[in-house]
């Protein structure tokens, strides 16, 4: 039993530094792998009436239903249509599991502590509320999401333009 | 009332025991002590078989201490202490024992008898000194390779022993506190020095009877050498001495124990009520697999129906897939009645209550079952116990007449109350049926219109209309209120419990011949018979049971209130009409209501015409909740879960309740 904690204590040791990076209208985000279960392409999803617009619908994975969420409508960014780039991050947080849609999947890097850096609270937009640190990846910067606070916060919810919501409707494959 | 048949006194014996082994282990004194006079008792009930025992007596203090015991017991698995006072339970017992003893005073009774019975060993409390056998034993002891925790099961080793020793030293000391020394105990065995007046025998037969114990050694040793090991444990430098091991196996007369152990397997199982062999499952693994095999089965489909295999054209492929197909059904048939449980616990449970009210209210009340072994999903079960047990109550305090009036309508002096269990398609009925006074026509009107509740005319009203008024909450006949019912509460929770898991409760009676309650649920809370529909891209489930009628309106019976809102009219009557994609905002929906379909539903009595694209068919769906992220967002009025469709799409179930209730206020 004692060498079974330790390996879970060794797992997270190993996955302490480590972030997922996904880009997002040009900017790279990263979010801590030990929340990441799985990476899927977009599937088709069905629309629930009455959620905030950024909570697109629910998707069949294997058997469970869950959530998925546009993180660009979360950061209140402007509507793309999905195409296949696009990527549904699942993350496990707490007692949720939800899908992230994000433009696309770059890679899984490493950063070691002394590389992030707390973000600079002065900066204003509903993306940064998210952004709990900033990490430098050779001559690059990762935004790092606060994953909890991307699913509790509730307050932001920019309304679709007409454009966008034309486009989200045919969006909706099934 | 006739008295405890040996294999039940023996049952209760051996339970009572093993709650005193188990809780003695876990350091719950209070409930080791309950269950120990418990089993002191029977064990003289056993033993001396006596007579004409005050039977309900005994049973009152029993079932009093199995309260005692449940209730500690929740303590514990609430986290809190079981700090609960066992004392003058103790005391009655012991009263009781003694009242035994005294009555039925086989003088010296052979209380125990120290040769034979194994169980004998917890009984002989008091240590009689006149005796000073007192001899001294060396045990050591090696546990199985494989048993894990050895200084736990070297603990309850000496806890057991305890009993039957003056005296008892042993090595490593620290066994209770220290999980190191289970290495220890692994590689140097576990070393045991103590002096007792058991007699050898006992004491070696106490070590073979001790589980995981794989090879053991125990002699008789001069008195000299215990206190050297005392003082040895003092120093704290223990050292095992060398002692010829006796590989249990070949021992020849623990082979004869063996054997008789196993016989008397044999002979529980064929007599035991519970011969099956079981296993508990954590019921989230059920779910998990419940989900997997509606994957499966819905994989299976999307496999052999896809278009591209539809070409091929092999007589092996098509067979294959038909097996396949067959195999997936019984598959999920399966996987359903596992999680079926029997009502009989249930039922069981009311045994109690009858006998408790019978006691206090001073009548006599004999329950029978009927089909008690009928199987509901176990989600359901939970919701039957609380209103079953209202309804018994009521028929004893209300319906069962006390013995006077029985006898003189002519009727058996006991009461009877029929609770029965039956199989109806996709239902489970349960009858209550009592041979009481049967339900008063004009009580109930009478204090109908006190209430003012009545809706019509009381000559207007069907006698079932009127037994119907009793579940309505705060309703009770009784003029005084009891310890068990005259508040009106009783009903209501009947119904209330029932509608939560989609069950109704029917009343029928007939005066002086009794009343019978039936209540109807569903087999299982996982499926539901729906039926799915359109709304531009999005799939709706509506439960078949609430809709009424689907048609398509003539454009003549449509119109609008001076509210604007929107109402159809059929036969002459108006219902209101809810569209659904303007209720849940849906895109590219019809919105002609000639074009696309009216459906009505139904619930509590209150209709509404649901307004969507197309109906798609009628399937039983495996209700899944929302995901939880969704339900802690938002409650969304009028949705009830989700499931998947054959193709793998996601449909929204929908609460009719939900609706019926917004529109019509």
């Amino acid at each position: 039993m004692n060498n079974e904690a330790l390996n879970i204590f060794d797992e997270e040791i190993d996955q302490k530094g480590q972030f997922l990076t996904f880009l997002l209208e040009n900017e790279a985000y990263g979010i801590w792998i030990g929340y990441v279960t799985e990476i899927i392409g977009i599937l088709p999803y069905m629309e629930v009436p009455e959620l905030p617009n950024y909570l697109r619908g629910i998707i069949n994975l294997r058997g469970r239903i869950i959530p998925i969420m546009d993180m660009r409508l979360r950061f209140g960014k402007h509507f793309v249509d999905y195409d296949e780039r696009t990527c549904i991050i699942v993350v496990d947080i707490e007692e949720d599991t939800v899908g992230f849609i994000v433009d696309s999947v770059s890679e899984v890097v490493t950063i070691d502590d002394d590389k992030i850096i707390e973000q600079p609270m002065m900066s204003t937009g509903i993306s940064n509320q998210f952004v709990k640190s900033i990490g430098k990846v050779a001559d690059e910067v990762k935004l790092l999401l606060d994953c909890e606070k991307v699913l509790r916060y509730k307050e932001m919810e920019k309304p679709l333009t007409e454009d966008e919501q034309r486009r989200i409707k045919n969006e909706m494959v099934l | 009332m006739g008295g405890f048949s040996d294999e039940n006194v023996s049952e209760i014996f051996r339970f009572m025991h093993t709650i005193k082994g188990s809780s003695a282990m876990m350091l719950f004194n209070s409930i080791e002590r309950v269950a120990h006079t418990v089993e002191d008792i029977f064990y003289f009930i056993r033993e001396q078989k006596p007579t004409a025992l005050d039977y309900s007596a005994i049973s009152d203090l029993v079932l009093e201490c199995v309260d005692f015991i449940k209730l500690e017991v929740e303590k514990i698995t609430d986290k809190n202490e079981p700090d609960g006072d066992a004392e003058p339970l103790i005391q009655s017992l012991k009263g009781l024992l003694d009242g035994m003893k005294t009555e039925f005073s086989v003088d010296e009774i052979k209380e125990k008898p120290k040769e034979t019975a194994p169980e004998q060993y917890y009984i002989p409390q008091e240590k009689n000194p006149a005796i000073s056998l007192n001899a001294c034993y060396h045990a050591l002891v090696f546990f199985q390779d494989d048993c894990m925790m050895e200084n736990i099961r070297a603990y309850t080793l000496v806890l057991g022993l305890m009993d039957m020793v003056e005296e008892i030293y042993f090595s490593p000391a620290d066994i209770a506190d220290n999980p190191e020394t289970a290495i220890e105990i692994r590689e140097m065995g576990f070393e045991i020095y103590m002096k007792s007046d058991a007699g050898y025998e006992m004491i070696k037969a106490y070590f073979d009877k001790s589980i995981f114990a794989e090879r053991l050694s125990v002699r008789e040793v001069d008195e000299g050498t215990l206190k050297t090991f005392q003082n040895k444990l003092q120093a704290a430098s223990p050292s095992v001495p060398k002692i010829p091991e006796i590989d249990l196996s070949k021992d020849p007369i623990l082979n004869e124990q063996a054997k008789t152990n196993g016989e008397m397997e044999k002979n529980t199982s064929t007599n035991g009520s519970n011969g099956q062999t079981m296993i508990s499952v954590n019921v989230d693994k059920l779910d998990m697999l419940m989900n997997l095999v509606g994957e499966l089965v819905i994989s299976e489909s999307m496999v052999t129906q896809s278009p591209d295999v539809e070409k091929i054209e092999a007589e092996n492929f098509h067979k294959a897939s038909l097996e396949l197909h067959k195999i997936t059904e019984e598959l999920q048939d399966m996987v359903m009645t596992i999680r079926m449980v029997s009502l009989s616990n249930t039922f069981m449970k009311m045994n109690r209550i009858v006998r408790d009210m019978c006691k206090k209210l001073n009548k006599e009340v004999v329950l029978e079952f009927a089909g008690e072994h009928t199987e509901v999903d176990k989600n359901i079960i939970e919701h039957i116990s609380d209103p079953l047990m209202h309804v018994i109550r009521n028929a004893i305090d209300h319906g069962i007449e006390n013995e006077d009036e029985r006898l003189s309508k002519g009727k058996d002096k006991v009461g009877h109350i029929f609770l029965e269990a039956k199989n109806m398609g996709s239902d489970v009925l349960i009858v209550v049926k009592d041979d009481g006074r049967g339900l008063s026509r004009e009580k109930i009107i009478e204090k109908a219109k006190k209430n003012g509740i009545l809706e019509k005319a009381e000559e207007e009203m069907t006698d079932k209309e009127i037994y119907k008024l009793i579940l309505l909450p705060g309703f009770s006949t009784n003029d005084s209120i009891t310890e068990y019912s005259g508040r009106g509460v009783g009903m209501d929770v009947v119904v209330k419990n029932l509608e939560s898991i989609g069950g109704i409760a029917v009343v029928d009676s007939e005066p002086d011949r009794g009343t019978t309650i039936t209540m109807k649920i569903p087999l299982t809370l996982a499926i539901v018979e729906g039926m799915n529909i359109s709304v531009g891209q999005s799939r709706y489930t509506i439960p078949i049971t609430t809709i009424s009628e689907s048609f398509r309106p003539q454009e003549s019976d449509c119109f609008r209130d001076p509210d604007e809102n929107e109402m159809v009219m059929i036969r002459g009557k108006c219902y209101p009409v809810l569209r659904l994609h303007e209720h849940y905002k849906i895109k590219n929906a019809q919105t002609d209501l000639t074009k696309g379909i009216l459906i009505m539903v139904e619930e509590d009595e209150k209709q509404i015409c649901l307004f969507a694209d197309e109906l798609l068919g009628q399937q039983q769906v495996v209700v899944k909740s929302l995901p939880h992220y969704v339900t802690t967002m938002k409650r969304i009025n009028g949705l009830a879960g989700c499931t998947l469709l054959a193709d793998g799409s996601i449909s929204l179930i929908m609460d009719i309740g939900g609706f019926t209730g917004l529109r019509i206020q």
